[in-house]
């Protein structure tokens, strides 16, 4: 295969990147209806046991989530500036700048494993796995039900994201992206900041109040 | 330049996609968008057999007030195969992945979809999805029914694990198909055509595509949590742990609402074809349909809630969802003015297709009626969970979608294959499908209103008459599609050759040659006319959308 190929159904590349971003976009969309599933059902349990929710949230700790929104955003920042460096022809920094991601993508894996592991310890667990002794409420097992199913949901996407981003690094180290011919990068830079944006959601909703 | 030159620009033909490659391989790894659809018509016919399998053993269970042939577990586990084959693994891909794919790149003078290599994954995943299905059922099956209703799902000791998970590959494969179709209508329409001369088939199936790229992934969250539920017991939509079972309703009937209009959409957009070229005449209104295509497409997500009157919601939220419901039945009322006044004066042209139009005329209308009763809250509580509802949808999934999906099965044969099947055959399997299903369907009714509920095992014996009536009904149903497939297998050998345009359309898929060669057309087209002018002759169409 050629390094860019132009498929028969396009006219120029103009077209066919023009038609690989709207893609990507509208399979965002996709993926955001994906997530709105979620965030429905926390709102409706959240509307039933809304002081339950409110003593649960507290329980959690901030600073996990928080380090957690920074790191992501972080991220975003070098997914970001690994376009610009191709588009300035400098494959080794956009390298760099790739393994950066990829590195802040496990770092929040990790984040979040500590953060499991304290919750196992406290049964903080989903539906009749839950039993914490100061918090013996159905609401606080609402909580930490949805808890674990919206951050395992999220935290599946960081893993299939940083996945991508080891393609992207393959791709870019062998000479596949260039100044001129690099939409392959970019949408995989969308999707990963499709998954920063769900997180700056679900933090205040888990962490915040 | 004139447009004389580029008739006589008739270089070699060139070999039609039938002819262009051949070997297994080149079927199993093809591009090209009508190799991927026949390898769906393939897919999603065999699925229809096997739920058409399971419909005749219900059926022939229900003959008798108590056991027939099989114990009411069984019975159970064959009414949820039978919805979850038909729904899933045939009506929501049946007319977009097979005319859809075939037709609408033809439509907008396309070469391809815009994403071939994602067009033929989604046949894999869709083929996947189906394994996973079917060994779920084999391995068990389920007996939730394809609603899945928590708590029940959360508990029953049958596999509901296999079943779900099949399905959520199949939604991964629905989102791929509508995402193909939707950057195809954005990006790759001809020179010269504007969004107010898009055919209407591809307007049909660019809204049904917006629905299944919306949609789908909230039915794929509310079924991977019920596998959730079922596997590990979280407790999602459990009561005992606080869960709030209603809840799974919403968020299921969130899709399987719209899936509805995702079911029927391309089938009134097979309509919107077959009536203008079957006529000869030019839509009486091709805004009102296509304003009436979106209209359906956004009223679909705002109706969920009438699958929810006896659930428990609020008397204000049940009577929005049902004032939002009817308004469903004012668009597709437009519609149905729409086609039938389009045939006034019109030289119709009375064959197999015209039929089946003529009979989706009248089951999806009566269908409608009946779902604005059934969205008026004081009917929906005395029909709720009886016959009465089954024939209702059945009379929209089957006498709406699989009558459209016929008629564009033999509409569209000359195009696909380029020979012309049995005419006579095909009325007769036409009218016998009508009669067999107004016989399955119209007892059912009348069930319904006595009180018989859906999903029962047994019965008390004054019902049996009906039931044998419905039987009988069935088992025509089953021998028309048999005759018809027949006929269609049977013309595809030994069919008279059809000629490029038999039904003398101005459509653009018929601007091309009958089978289509590869990349569809030998030269860009160019189409900057509309295509249900009837006041142009074929060769002005031809001339003007083919000159360089």
């Amino acid at each position: 295969m050629r390094a860019h190929s132009l498929g028969e159904q396009y006219a120029d590349f103009a077209q066919q990147d023009h038609a690989l971003k709207l893609g990507m976009w509208v399979f965002l969309a996709s993926e955001l209806l994906l997530f709105a599933a979620l965030f429905a059902l926390y709102a409706a349990y959240r509307t039933m046991y809304g002081d339950d929710f409110r003593e649960a949230i507290a329980h959690n700790t901030l600073a996990y989530g928080t380090v957690n929104m920074y790191v992501l955003l972080c991220s975003s920042f070098t997914v970001a500036l690994s376009v610009w460096a191709v588009r300035q022809s400098r494959r080794v920094l956009a390298v760099v700048l790739l393994l950066s991601t990829m590195a802040l993508g496990i770092a929040f894996l990790v984040i979040k494993l500590l953060e499991y592991a304290e919750h196992f310890r406290e049964r903080a667990l989903p539906g009749p796995y839950f039993h914490m002794a100061e918090l013996p409420t159905f609401g606080a097992n609402r909580f930490f039900t949805m808890y674990w199913v919206m951050t395992g949901v999220h935290a599946f996407h960081v893993t299939g994201g940083v996945c991508l981003l080891g393609w992207l690094v393959h791709r870019t180290w062998s000479g596949h992206y260039t100044a001129a011919h690099h939409t392959g990068l970019e949408l995989g830079t969308m999707y990963w900041h499709l998954i920063d944006i769900i997180w700056i959601f679900l933090w205040p909703i888990l962490y915040l109040a | 330049m004139s447009a004389e030159p580029a008739t006589e620009v008739v270089a070699a033909p060139l070999p039609n996609y039938l002819e262009a490659e051949s070997g297994v391989a080149s079927w199993l790894n093809t591009r090209d968008h009508k190799r991927i659809a026949l390898l769906f018509y393939v897919s999603v016919l065999s699925m229809f057999a096997l739920g058409g399998v399971f419909a005749l053993a219900l059926r022939t269970e229900l003959l008798t007030p108590e056991r027939t042939v099989m114990d009411a577990m069984t019975y159970n586990r064959m009414f949820t195969l039978h919805g979850v084959t038909m729904v899933w693994l045939f009506l929501i891909p049946s007319i977009p992945t097979v005319f859809g794919n075939f037709i609408l790149p033809m439509q907008l003078g396309a070469r391809d979809l815009a994403f071939p290599k994602l067009n033929l994954i989604s046949w894999y995943l869709y083929v996947l999805g189906a394994i996973v299905t079917i060994a779920g059922m084999f391995a068990g099956g389920t007996d939730t029914g394809w609603t899945f209703y928590t708590p029940y799902s959360d508990s029953t000791p049958t596999r509901v694990v296999p079943v779900v998970i099949g399905i959520f590959i199949l939604g991964i494969s629905s989102i791929f198909t509508g995402l193909n179709f939707i950057i195809s209508v954005h990006t790759l329409r001809a020179r010269g055509m504007k969004w107010s001369t898009m055919p209407l088939f591809t307007w049909a199936i660019y809204g049904t595509s917006i629905m299944l790229v919306l949609a789908t992934p909230v039915l794929g969250m509310a079924l991977a949590l019920v596998g959730l539920d079922h596997a590990l017991a979280l407790g999602i939509f459990d009561p005992s742990v606080g869960g709030d079972p209603v809840l799974f309703q919403h968020i299921f009937w969130f899709y399987s609402h719209p899936a509805v209009y995702i079911m029927i959409l391309p089938a009134m957009g097979v309509i919107s074809e077959m009536v203008p070229t079957l006529s000869h005449r030019r839509p009486a209104s091709y805004t009102a349909i296509v304003v009436s295509t979106i209209g359906i497409a956004v009223v679909g997500f705002l109706t969920w809630g009438h699958h929810l009157f006896t659930a428990g919601i609020s008397e204000l939220d049940a009577g929005f969802f049902g004032v939002l419901s009817m308004f469903v039945a004012v668009f597709s009322a437009i519609k149905v003015f729409t086609w039938t006044l389009t045939l006034r004066r019109g030289s119709i042209l009375i064959t197999t297709p015209i039929l089946y139009f003529f009979s989706f005329l009248f089951l999806f209308v009566f269908g409608g009626m009946t779902g604005v009763a059934l969205a008026t809250q004081s009917l929906d509580i005395h029909w709720q969970d009886t016959y009465f509802i089954v024939a209702h949808f059945h009379f929209i999934m089957v006498g709406g979608s699989v009558t459209a999906f016929l008629g564009a099965a033999h509409y569209w044969f000359p195009k696909m294959f380029g020979r012309m099947y049995n005419e006579r055959v095909g009325t007769v399997g036409a009218i016998a499908v009508f009669m067999g299903f107004c016989l399955t369907f119209i007892p059912q009714f009348l069930l319904g209103n006595l009180g018989m509920p859906r999903r029962y095992y047994s019965y008390p014996a004054h019902f049996q008459w009906l039931h044998v009536l419905s039987t009988g009904g069935a088992f025509l149903l089953g021998g028309a599609l048999l005759l018809t497939l027949t006929n269609l297998l049977f013309a595809l050998k030994w069919g008279p050759r059809a000629g490029d345009n038999p039904w003398a359309s101005r459509s653009f898929e018929w601007l091309t040659t009958s089978p289509p060669p590869k990349h569809n057309f030998a030269t860009t087209p160019r189409l900057d006319y509309d295509p249900y002018d009837y006041s142009l002759s074929e060769e002005e169409c031809r001339a003007r959308a083919l000159a360089r």
